[in-house]
């Protein structure tokens, strides 16, 4: 298990190690804008004295150094166009905390409801309850989230009488952000539990409990259920730190003043040292979510260890 | 030992209970009613001369991959209907701009002379013909002339929604093109050159683990976006699942019996691939070339809501439902968001279940 861990954080390490390297590449392709408020008014020694100031003509390898060791300190260096001079760390700090409140909620709303209804759904195989829960589902995947995000957006304003805007001061104005945060996780966690319940039952040990004549309420408890959540441990983790970086759409729209609206904010204004920071902050966490996925499931699962795999000739 | 067991002897007595039941009713069976004799057809008991041809007979079903595939997909009234409805839609969305009428319809003859695809952006301010006369068409809710009305600028949304559609649909069908080309080849490569699979799996270990979010943002922040920098932007990460599934089947198939004995036969390995390989992977293929087109709809969608999707001037889904998404908060012009938001629903719900049915479809276990 330790061994099996350790690999896997050092592959991760690796990832992430080339990724910093690839994002803070190619973002040095940008127009040098986007490191200062008020390019237009400077003149061309000006730019070059501050350029060299921020270090940005040094050689790139001596730039990915500094911001690599930068980083390991816990620095991502300052805004230069959304808050002058600030330090990104600042920034961020508060953000994640809204975002986090957020994304927990709606976790806390989706995972029972997303349960629930795989669980419904797996157990009336081909009946109405399936039926309607998958037409859910291929709803979610199928439209894209703008689109119907905009729509609760909008009668769900009209429906409980609120402002469509995120007011700390009004709890209800959370609600139906929440709601948008949850019905897509809803969807995720019903598909796949749904498919490894099924899954489940066509194996051999379930036909035989039948045949020895095993409650059907205690097979599925028993037997499928917790059989069935065993992979589902993994999508938990990613979850949990995506919530961090809050959803981008939901964010903006109902302009909630957490991370996700925050990088739609920073794109549209050209701060390259903000975009650089949140993207890199973004892969970590999608990396990081992945890998204690994999440590969880294999700390939940004995049967998976890290020797090579059949298959891989 | 074991004679003694009692689990042994419970076990006989079973299997003799077993036994004596089977027996029974094999016996019941066998006797036949007289006019249960009588019904049974003579012929069938002669006994046949022996015929060399029948002799070489072989069992033979005229089962047709394509032909089953077609029965299978036609068997689902649901997605049949989805399928039409994407033909007409695309078929639409391709003879519009030619069609007598657009971009011109309310319109005096004379300022917008030429019929064409550019025709969508253009302005329609001039209500009588003259610019002078001042008085913008902006904003006008649908009627005879604009069926869906104009937006803020005095474009007509009809036209718009068209020219968008195509947009969306040719950086649609480019990703899942792409997709499908490349992540069959990788695959392949990485499942049949043994030396390459380090690299790949390496590539693959790395590549995945970065959100698809991300790369879109770098790559469209960086390279400013146009229609061929979305494209290139979508493809970059979308075929490295289907490679993965591709080498996994190869590994799987490349050694079964039926290919061994083609190799030993001497079928050169090109040939083993197109005709032994591919046919198993044309359901998955399909399915993911299928769900990438809706899939790079809603990504367009995405970029162009954070601020970094096609200029105003391409017409794309994503950018009209983003405009028409500022409209929101007035109620009169909410059709500005309805109608790009349905259409764009409608194309990719339908692409959606059209690429499942013709998996389940091209699934030879569901052939029966």
């Amino acid at each position: 298990m330790l061994r099996y861990s350790l690999n896997r954080l050092l592959r991760s390490l690796l990832t992430l190690i080339i990724i910093i390297a690839v994002v803070f590449s190619l973002l040095r392709l940008m127009p040098i804008e986007g490191y200062f408020d008020n390019f237009d008014k400077m003149s061309p020694t000006q730019i070059q004295n501050k350029l060299t100031l921020m270090g940005l003509n040094d050689p790139l390898y001596k730039q990915l150094g500094r911001f690599i060791w930068r980083l390991i300190h816990g620095d991502l260096g300052t805004s230069t166009r959304y808050r002058v001079g600030v330090p990104i760390t600042g920034i961020l700090g508060k953000k994640i905390l809204i975002s986090f409140r957020f994304g927990i909620l709606a976790m806390a709303v989706s995972l029972p409801l997303g349960m629930l209804l795989g669980v419904a759904m797996a157990r009336g195989k081909g009946k109405l309850a399936d039926k309607l829960g998958n037409a859910y589902i291929v709803f979610i995947q199928a439209v894209p989230n703008a689109v119907y995000f905009l729509f609760i957006q909008l009668y769900g304003a009209m429906l409980i009488r609120c402002s469509m805007l995120y007011k700390a001061s009004d709890l209800r104005t959370a609600i139906l952000p929440i709601l948008s945060l949850a019905l897509p996780s809803i969807a995720g966690y019903a598909m796949w539990l749904r498919r490894y319940m099924v899954d489940e039952t066509n194996k051999d040990y379930i036909k035989l409990a039948r045949a020895k004549g095993v409650p059907e309420s205690v097979i599925w408890r028993r037997h499928v259920f917790r059989n069935s959540v065993v992979p589902m441990v993994q999508l938990i983790p990613g979850s949990i730190l995506m919530t961090i970086s809050g959803s981008i759409y939901v964010e903006s729209l109902y302009s909630i003043p957490g991370m996700g609206g925050l990088l739609v904010d920073v794109i549209k204004r050209q701060d390259n040292n903000m975009v650089q920071a949140l993207v890199i902050l973004y892969s970590i966490m999608g990396i990081l979510g992945l890998l204690l996925g994999d440590i969880l499931m294999g700390i939940v699962d004995p049967r998976i260890s890290f020797v090579k795999k059949e298959g891989s000739r | 030992m074991s004679r003694f067991s009692v689990k042994e002897n419970r076990a006989n007595r079973l299997e003799e209970a077993l036994l004596e039941q089977i027996e029974q009713t094999a016996a019941e069976r066998d006797e036949l009613t007289a006019g249960e004799i009588e019904s049974l057809d003579p012929e069938e008991f002669e006994t046949v001369p022996y015929s060399a041809e029948g002799a070489e007979r072989i069992g033979y079903s005229n089962y047709s991959y394509w032909r089953s595939t077609l029965r299978m997909f036609l068997k689902n009234r649901l997605a049949v209907a989805m399928l039409i409805v994407i033909v007409l839609l695309m078929g639409f969305a391709i003879v519009q701009a030619y069609l007598p009428g657009q971009g011109t319809r309310g319109l005096t003859e004379g300022i917008l002379p030429a019929q064409g695809p550019q025709n969508a952006i253009r302005i329609y301010n001039w209500p009588d013909g003259t610019k002078d006369a001042g008085l913008p068409m902006k904003n006008q809710r649908p009627s005879g002339a604009f069926w869906f009305g104009t937006n803020a600028i005095g474009q007509d949304l009809w036209s718009m929604i068209w020219s968008g559609t195509r947009t969306s649909l040719i950086i649609g069908f480019a990703v899942a093109l792409i997709e499908a080309v490349v992540g069959t080849f990788t695959g392949l490569l990485w499942g049949y050159i043994r030396k390459l699979d380090f690299f790949f799996t390496e590539l693959y270990n790395v590549l995945n683990n970065i959100p698809t979010t991300i790369v879109l943002i770098l790559c469209t922040y960086v390279m400013r976006a146009s229609i061929p920098t979305l494209i290139l932007a979508m493809s970059l990460t979308g075929w490295m699942g289907l490679a993965r599934f591709i080498r996994n089947q190869v590994l799987m198939i490349r050694d079964r019996d039926f290919n061994l004995a083609s190799r030993c036969l001497g079928t050169p390995t090109d040939r083993i691939i197109v005709k032994n390989l591919i046919p198993q992977m044309v359901s998955v293929i399909m399915l993911r070339m299928a769900l990438a087109v809706p899939g790079a709809i809603g990504w367009e969608v995405f970029l162009s809501y954070i601020g970094l999707g096609l200029s105003v001037d391409t017409p794309s889904l994503g950018n009209l439902v983003n405009t028409g998404r500022a409209m929101i908060s007035a109620p009169r012009l909410r059709y500005q968001l309805i109608f790009p938001a349905v259409i764009l629903s409608v194309i990719t719900i339908c692409f959606y279940l059209v690429g499942n049915a013709f998996a389940d479809a091209a699934d030879p276990r569901n052939h029966l």
